[in-house]
């Protein structure tokens, strides 16, 4: 098998060398009741090309040459070709966590120049090396901000990303962490603050809100904070599409910052692997999960990086840590430091202010339902029919319409979430608009 | 002497934000082919922000050698063997990164209608059968983003099925030789931790879990084998103790390597357990994530799994939402899709009799390891060993050198050092794990450099203990950065 290097030749000098005359003798010791004895039902190894040709057909069956206006967590956002030149690199691809310093500079530095870049795009003191996803950095900051005030209850907006929140709840059910939802403005689409206010108690450790929010709504953050601050309790501000960073006012008066990074050259691949990340104040840092690189000096007195504040991990602290997270999501933090270097300072902020305004030409054809100020996602409503028989249309035409909000949003059955991007063609726009309109 | 390194230049790089110049790009964007819209206007002048401060700007060339040179200070499988125990670090097979990319397959949206999707559901049916078969289970999700989130997935299954009985219990026991997630996971799903002592000879106390599994007791989490390489020869006698008061048996399968094709869980007694695909099933750490961590389960914990579950819907794939008992999400969408892609790749290669194979090849690298590093350094705990082996640096600590030491040795002959200090009950580890992937050649010219440095020890001890000298970073001072933390580059 092209995996194995060795030749027969060099199995039996070893086995020699073991003292037995069969590699399953090495085996001789595990207890007869446990050993499988049958081959394992699966087929045979096959070669390369095979390989190749299987995950052709599989991909042949999924959608081809279709435009896509969804969003909803994940974007379609144009990949220099740069990313996959160096996370193609095998001293990327292939390292392990950065322990052993000495031999690890590349991915410690890089991580290094990643923790800066987040702090300087959400505004905040200290970033985290990444999380696995955005979904489970909000649950983790919920964590975070309940330690840091020794208040259990978690107010989340209800304009947060469903699957978010549903992960929210799978984490807190058994943490003594009662979860509550508070509304939107049917008519704004953004954050109820007077339901906030009416819900908010002296229990409440954390107030999570989304902004952009799921409807593509710049949210209040800073009435939310001051609600938040007012009662004692941390506000943690998730973002989904990282873009926005490029043009909106950083999230200055959140304590947490939790976010996903997606739109940093991570293609959707089907919902992973991508790469969320946790910001957050200096005071709070103690109470950070994840992974942290220091830089410190080696013993020449040169520069050098680390793996740092170590005492919070699992490794460490055990059942006392921080988080049971055991790594980062190093090679899609790595896209993401690359995606950032490449744009840079002003290509950010031009590439949003694409953004911008290709949401807002199909906007200005579809009337948005809402009518709070947004990025580049609005919410519409499909007059006449559902939105799954406008979808059908629009399949005909090899375009997907966005995504249809009745599964999430009761409410919203008669609504899509669509999202328009860099990559989104003034000629898609206008078909689907002659369409839904 | 050090057969396997040379010295070689390596470039010099300041970071981004010292290589900037205001006005330099890397990017170019297309003409916009709608109306340019006014950002105040139409966000709100409050809400829009002057410049990202201190954010880089590079050229496209300048952005390609910073990240090339960084790349070069790195220590990879690609470069030669990495010993790490526990951590499983084998070949990643290239075609799985590109298989991995097929624009189909990457560039599918989760929210795609599911009749669009169906290449996508059926890999992850065809992985979750497979991984089924290999680990003798019933059922299998594939959503959990990496092993520690695979026990937190695991332990909430058995937290759901014990409730929906009448009591969730209160204890996980963890034997002492256990990783840290273990029991920190077991904190996360509201449980208390109790350890277990290993026996005498670095196994399961059976007689020990007898006394201490009552009516609290909700599992135990074992690893099998277990962190010093040894199979828990009583693990079926230990699952009897369990399901006769009610309690489960959960596996961390860090340790699969050492049992495919060969043993499985599913046939000794284990109820759950998770994967790590970037150990066992060969997709690529990259520095430390991303992995995958599936959970398979017996048929008792299906209904409690995470939603959604796939399904037959006729000749279609379908998703299943709507299942009363899940323990709900733990992760966005579906799983990384990505890492789950290439670890199907793998097992399509190997196929069920190459994976065996490869279970047998890692187990006699480990044992040929032990065998002849024996002589040299101290074997705590003389079971047989599987795919691990792990010495303790008993004799060479009598001189002054610890296994640390030990490890940043090996460095200057040209390998990733082993497992430092770690499982806790063998003081002052060394944790060797080869795998398959590594010939003979290689493995020669680690145990050269293994009985080498043991006889440095004796002759001059210092010259280990201020190791590394040819890396171009020398021992790196972990007290200061975690003492006065710098954490960001400022200006």
């Amino acid at each position: 098998m092209r995996y194995l290097p060795k030749s027969n030749a060099e199995r039996r000098e070893m086995l020699a060398v073991c003292g037995v005359n069969s590699p399953e003798e090495l085996f001789a010791h595990l207890p007869d009741a446990v050993r499988l004895k049958r081959p394992l039902n699966l087929a045979a190894g096959i070669s390369e090309y095979e390989i190749v040709d299987y995950f052709r057909m599989r991909a042949a069956e999924n959608l081809n040459g279709y435009a896509s206006f969804l969003g909803a967590g994940v974007y379609n956002h144009y990949r220099p070709v740069l990313v996959d030149t160096v996370v193609s690199r095998g001293e990327f691809l292939t390292a392990y966590t950065p322990y052993q310093a000495e031999i690890s500079q590349g991915t410690l530095t890089q991580i290094f120049e990643f923790q800066t870049m987040i702090c300087q795009l959400t505004g905040m003191d200290v970033a985290n090396a990444s999380m696995y996803d955005g979904s489970t950095a909000v649950p983790e900051a919920a964590m975070m901000a309940v330690r840091a005030t020794g208040k259990g209850r978690v107010l989340i907006a209800r304009s947060v990303h469903p699957e978010y929140r549903e992960v929210l709840r799978t984490y807190a059910r058994n943490q003594g962490m009662p979860v509550d939802e508070f509304g939107y403005l049917a008519d704004a689409g953004s954050l109820d603050v007077e339901d906030l206010e009416r819900k908010m108690d002296g229990l409440t450790g954390a107030v999570i809100v989304q902004s952009p929010n799921f409807f593509g709504i710049v949210e209040q953050v800073k009435a939310a904070a001051e609600i938040a601050h007012k009662h004692g309790a941390l506000l943690v501000v998730v973002f989904t599409e990282a873009i926005s960073l490029g043009l909106l006012e950083p999230p200055a008066d959140a304590d947490i910052v939790a976010g996903e990074l997606q739109s940093f050259a991570i293609s959707p691949c089907y919902g992973g692997p991508y790469a969320g990340i946790i910001a957050t104040r200096e005071k709070f840092l103690r109470q950070m999960p994840g992974r942290l690189v220091g830089q410190t000096t080696d013993s020449r007195g040169n520069r050098a990086f680390c793996l740092t504040l170590s005492t919070r991990e699992q490794h460490i602290r055990r059942e006392k840590a921080t988080s049971n997270i055991c790594t980062n999501q190093a090679l899609i933090a790595l896209m993401a430091t690359v995606y950032m270097a490449v744009y840079g300072k002003q290509g950010l902020r031009e590439l949003a202010e694409q953004n911008l305004a290709k949401a807002h030409y199909l906007a200005g054809k579809l009337k948005p339902r809402f009518s709070g100020k947004f990025f580049n996602e609005f919410v519409a409503r499909v007059e006449g029919r559902s939105p799954e028989e406008a979808h059908k249309g629009l399949l005909k035409k090899k375009i997907i319409g966005g995504l249809p909000l009745g599964r999430f949003y009761p409410e919203l059955a008669d609504s899509v979430l669509l999202c328009a991007t860099e990559m989104s063609r003034r000629a898609d726009m206008d078909t689907i608009a002659e369409v839904l309109a | 002497m050090i057969k396997k390194v040379t010295n070689h230049l390596s470039q010099n790089e300041a970071l981004l934000f010292e290589r900037s110049s205001p006005g330099k790009k890397g990017y170019q964007l297309p003409e916009l082919d709608v109306p340019a819209v006014d950002a105040a206007e139409a966000l709100g002048a409050e809400n829009v922000r002057a410049e990202i401060p201190g954010f880089p700007e590079v050229s496209e060339v300048e952005a390609i050698r910073h990240f090339t040179r960084l790349s070069t200070w790195n220590y990879a499988i690609d470069y030669g063997m990495y010993p790490l125990g526990s951590c499983t670090m084998k070949y990643n097979p290239r075609i799985n990164e590109l298989v991995a990319r097929i624009e189909g397959l990457a560039w599918a949206h989760p929210y795609a209608p599911e009749s669009l999707a169906q290449g996508c559901m059926q890999v992850m049916a065809t992985l979750e059968a497979a991984l089924a078969e290999i680990t003798g289970m019933d059922a299998v999700t594939l959503q959990p983003a990496a092993g520690a989130h695979g026990e937190l997935t695991g332990i909430l299954l058995i937290r759901a099925l014990l409730e929906k009985k009448g009591n969730p219990r209160k204890k996980i026991l963890i034997p002492d030789s256990a990783h840290g997630t273990n029991p920190a996971t077991a904190a996360i799903a509201g449980y208390a931790i109790e350890n277990i002592k290993s026996s005498e000879t670095g196994v399961l106390d059976v007689g020990a879990l007898e006394k201490m599994v009552d009516q609290d007791v909700a599992a135990l989490m074992v690893t099998n084998p277990n962190t010093l390489g040894v199979f828990e020869d009583h693990i079926m006698q230990a699952a009897g103790i369990l399901h006769k008061k009610g309690a489960l048996l959960y596996m961390d399968g860090a340790n699969m390597n050492a049992l495919v094709g060969i043993a499985r869980p599913g046939d000794f007694g284990v109820d759950v357990m998770h994967l790590n695909l970037h150990k066992t099933f060969s997709t690529p750490h990259g520095g430390g994530g991303p992995g995958a961590g599936p959970v398979a389960v017996k048929k008792a914990l299906e209904p409690f799994l995470p939603t959604p579950r796939l399904k037959r819907a006729g000749k279609k794939w379908a998703y299943d939402y709507k299942r009363k008992y899940s323990i709900g999400r733990v992760k966005a969408y579906y799983g990384n899709f990505g890492v789950l892609v290439r670890a199907l790749a793998y097992i399509l290669a190997h196929g069920g009799p190459g994976l065996r194979n490869a279970t047998m090849d890692a187990v006699l690298n480990a044992v040929y390891i032990r065998k002849l590093l024996e002589p040299y350094f101290d074997l705590p705990y003389g079971a047989p060993n599987m795919h691990e082996v792990v010495f303790s640096d008993e004799r060479q600590a009598k001189l002054g050198v610890r296994t640390g030491d030990l490890a940043k040795r090996l460095i200057d002959y040209g390998f990733h050092p082993y497992t430092v200090s770690f499982p806790l009950i063998v003081h002052g580890a060394l944790m060797i794990e080869p795998t398959e992937t590594e010939g003979k050649l290689e493995i020669d010219q680690f145990v050269d450099a293994m009985v080498s440095i043991a006889k440095e020890v004796e002759t001059d001890p210092q010259l280990v203990k201020n190791a590394p000298y040819h890396t171009r970073t020398s021992r790196v001072d972990e007290v200061t950065a975690a003492r006065k933390p710098v954490l960001r580059w400022k200006p």
